[in-house]
């Protein structure tokens, strides 16, 4: 039967069994929306674009599963832009759809155009333009097949409005092959007999390991690795719950803000296992004198990572988890046994001589307000974050135990991400406690999304940790500008966040000192609404440790703590 | 150092931005630059001749490969090919000293394609070194105007 390009958009996402999808329709998005109007597929009305985008890479996050928006053109397209690249620094798999004018009018400056697939080129895994409605289905399926393919991330499908309205056969490929994409996932055999080989000749070897393994799904595998050879393991931001945090064996977040142990063990090692991350400057700090002693083995899934930062004596190209699986069959088979006791030994005391903490006084300060979100949602929360102070203190006080259960902007670092991410994660999971930790700065990126978590009765919990300014570039400015807080401060600006949730029928919750903080809370888990948590913070409460840049990650300050 | 890199790609739009893309956002100058049709209709063959730091380059042969309409890519350097660059020379030159030129075309190997009564156009395909070398020679004739193609190269012996 003939469909129209329309129809076909809609027909493309039940075959790809999408559930639900983000946006804001548009003038040349009108015959489109008509046919959503009766789809089974659930639409979610965005209030931005790019709370649209954010919400679809939330989603995506969350489950693995690939995240769909939709913008109209021009305008909507150019939105779109921040949550493409934000997904595409993290790959996240994702297809956007964006709306064109008709293609006689491309390229004539026509009202509501932009160059959407030149703007997007470089901050998306691949793009297209449709230029034949017969092309329009297997370009959708071409566009679901690289985001979730290989290394991920996000793939825009610019479909100009003609190609809605005209019509042909409706067939949707069962299997795409692209000759010139062929993604390698199994690791070379030799490589990983060499990767144990450098193992077992190691006395002090870390586990690096970031978001290539939750991408691929094998934080068990990553587990039974690490534990069977009793290797210590150090995530990256993007990595955090790929092991669990309550291991023994876990040394914490390391880099820019990572633990003191972590960078000392990292800098003193004789050999890193790089697995699914990619040596990223937050993480190396002073790239020259960057684990000096170590030989590196790097697996990773995208060969242009590997060798980019870090010279790799070892490269694996394959995904981390075919790799973690024939690296434990291989462990397994071959009996392997390793003691690192001294090893252990010697990491235990630097955990000792600079433990992650703070200063535990009567003052409200975040870590604790972090601390208790644990204490209350027994850990089990979907987190995600905003950018800069209130991400940092989340990733090293709430602890994860399980993959995608941190949501956070790493590679971009996009303010105004966590909150529209919650209400994608929230929208997936109706069941999970959601929580975006956030800052008085950036909650305002995307405020206006309060607005599509009330409309559908998304509860998201927002904890604004509110310092009533730009909180880590004023960190930089106290610490390095001699306290010149220049175009940091909001406070005389900020609204009243209590009476702002309450003006979007969400409901506010002001705290303002530490023993109100777990009432507050377990209030907030009980009421079944957006809850806008205004935490009064300690204003002048720094991110500890903490490397300066262009340091090496040992030189690290410890603050206050 | 000088690298000959050969792409090969799907032909659809874009791809050269794509890939002009990559090179510029490292900072990199094309020094030349060739693209046509292959023996398979729908492939192109871009010959991109560059300048740069060896580990850096290899960085952005990887990424070249990354594209997903790249199909393969090869950095001649390493390998026996042979390469030519194609250039058209307009010359406004009096007929007193056309014979001189026309012996000086022929040393060179090139071929007049043109004449006119004011000017000759002279065309020669040679490796880029030589190419240098004819266009310094013609130069005291008064070169008026010139036309050049990127590099194109092939690998040698069998595929």
């Amino acid at each position: 039967m003939k469909k129209t390009g329309a129809q076909i958009i809609v027909e493309c996402l039940k075959k790809e069994k999408v559930e639900i999808f983000f946006g804001i329709p548009g003038g040349v998005l009108l015959p489109t929306f008509d046919v959503i109007y009766d789809s089974p597929v659930k639409f979610v009305l965005c209030r931005h674009e790019q709370g649209a985008a954010h919400m679809a890479d939330g989603y995506a996050r969350a489950t693995g599963k690939v995240g769909v928006c939709i913008a109209t053109s021009g305008p909507g397209a150019t939105n779109l832009a921040t949550g493409l690249a934000t997904a595409h620094m993290d790959s996240i798999p994702m297809v956007a759809f964006t709306g064109q004018v008709a293609t006689h009018l491309v390229g004539n400056d026509a009202f509501q155009e932009a160059d959407t697939t030149g703007v997007t080129r470089s901050i998306t895994k691949h793009n297209f333009m449709v230029r034949d409605v017969k092309d329009l289905a297997t370009t959708i399926a071409k566009a679901f097949y690289l985001a979730r393919t290989g290394r991920k991330g996000p793939v825009l499908v610019d479909i100009p409005m003609d190609i809605t309205r005209q019509t042909c056969e409706f067939r949707y490929p069962e299997n795409i092959k692209m000759r010139s994409y062929n993604p390698v996932y199994k690791g070379y055999q030799q490589q990983m007999k060499k990767a144990l080989d450098y193992i077992t000749k190691s006395k002090k070897p870390v586990i690096y390991a970031g978001g290539g393994v939750i991408s691929s799904n094998s934080s068990k595998e990553l587990r039974a690795f690490a534990d069977k050879l009793g290797i210590p393991v150090t995530l990256t931001l993007m990595g955090m719950g790929a092991y669990p945090a309550d291991s023994d064996l876990f040394l914490g977040m390391l880099g820019m803000h990572g633990t003191y142990y972590a960078n000392h063990a990292i800098q003193n090692s004789d050999l890193i296992i790089a697995i699914g991350a990619r040596f990223d400057d937050r993480i190396t700090g002073k790239i020259d004198e960057f684990a000096p002693k170590a030989k590196i083995v790097h697996i990773d899934i995208d060969p242009t990572s590997i060798g980019k930062n870090v010279i790799a004596d070892l490269p694996v190209v394959g995904d981390a988890g075919e790799v973690l699986k024939e690296l434990n069959k291989l462990i397994a088979k071959e009996k392997i046994k390793l003691n690192f006791k001294k090893w252990h030994e010697k990491i235990r005391k630097w955990k000792e001589e600079g433990p992650l903490t703070y200063k535990n006084d009567n003052k409200l300060r975040p870590q604790y307000v972090i601390e208790k979100i644990h204490e209350v949602t027994g850990g089990k929360a979907i987190i995600s974050t905003e950018v800069g102070q209130n991400q940092m203190w989340a990733a090293q006080f709430y602890r994860y135990n399980y993959p995608r259960q941190l949501l956070t902007s790493g590679g971009l670092g996009t303010m105004g991400y966590g909150f529209p991410a919650a209400i994608g994660a929230q929208f997936a999971m109706p069941d999970k406690v959601v929580f975006d930790i956030a800052g008085d700065g950036s909650i305002q990126m995307n405020i206006q999304e309060l607005s599509t978590a009330v409309q559908n009765k998304i509860p998201v919990k927002i904890a604004i940790m509110n310092n009533g300014c730009l909180g880590m570039v004023r960190q930089w400015q106290q610490m390095f500008f001699k306290k010149r807080y220049s175009g940091t401060c909001l406070k005389e600006g900020n609204p009243d966040f209590v009476k702002l949730a309450e003006a979007y029928g969400a409901v506010g919750i002001r705290v303002n000192t530490k023993k109100e903080v777990v009432p507050a809370l377990k209030k907030a888990l009980k009421i079944n609404n957006v809850v806008v948590l205004d935490f009064r913070i300690e204003e002048e409460e720094n991110v500890w440790p903490m490397v300066p840049s262009g340091k090496p990650i040992h030189e690290i300050m410890r603050g206050l703590a | 150092m000088k690298h000959t890199i050969s792409v090969l790609v799907e032909n659809q739009p874009g791809v050269l931005a794509r890939i002009a893309g990559l090179f510029s956002a490292r900072g990199y100058n094309i020094t030349s630059l060739a693209v046509g049709e292959t023996e398979i209709a729908d492939i192109s063959r871009m010959t991109i001749v560059v300048d740069g730091d060896n580990r850096i380059l290899e960085q952005v042969t990887k990424q070249l490969n990354k594209l997903v309409d790249t199909l393969k890519v090869n950095d001649f350097t390493r390998e026996k090919y042979i390469a030519r660059d194609l250039a058209l020379i307009k010359i406004n030159c009096e007929t007193k000293r056309r014979p001189e030129l026309l012996e000086m075309v022929k040393v060179f190997r090139g071929k007049v394609i043109d004449l006119s009564p004011k000017a000759v156009i002279i065309e020669v395909v040679e490796t880029e070194d030589k190419l240098k070398a004819i266009i310094e020679n013609l130069r005291p004739f008064g070169i008026a105007e010139m036309s050049r193609t990127g590099t194109i190269a092939i690998s040698r012996g069998k595929k």
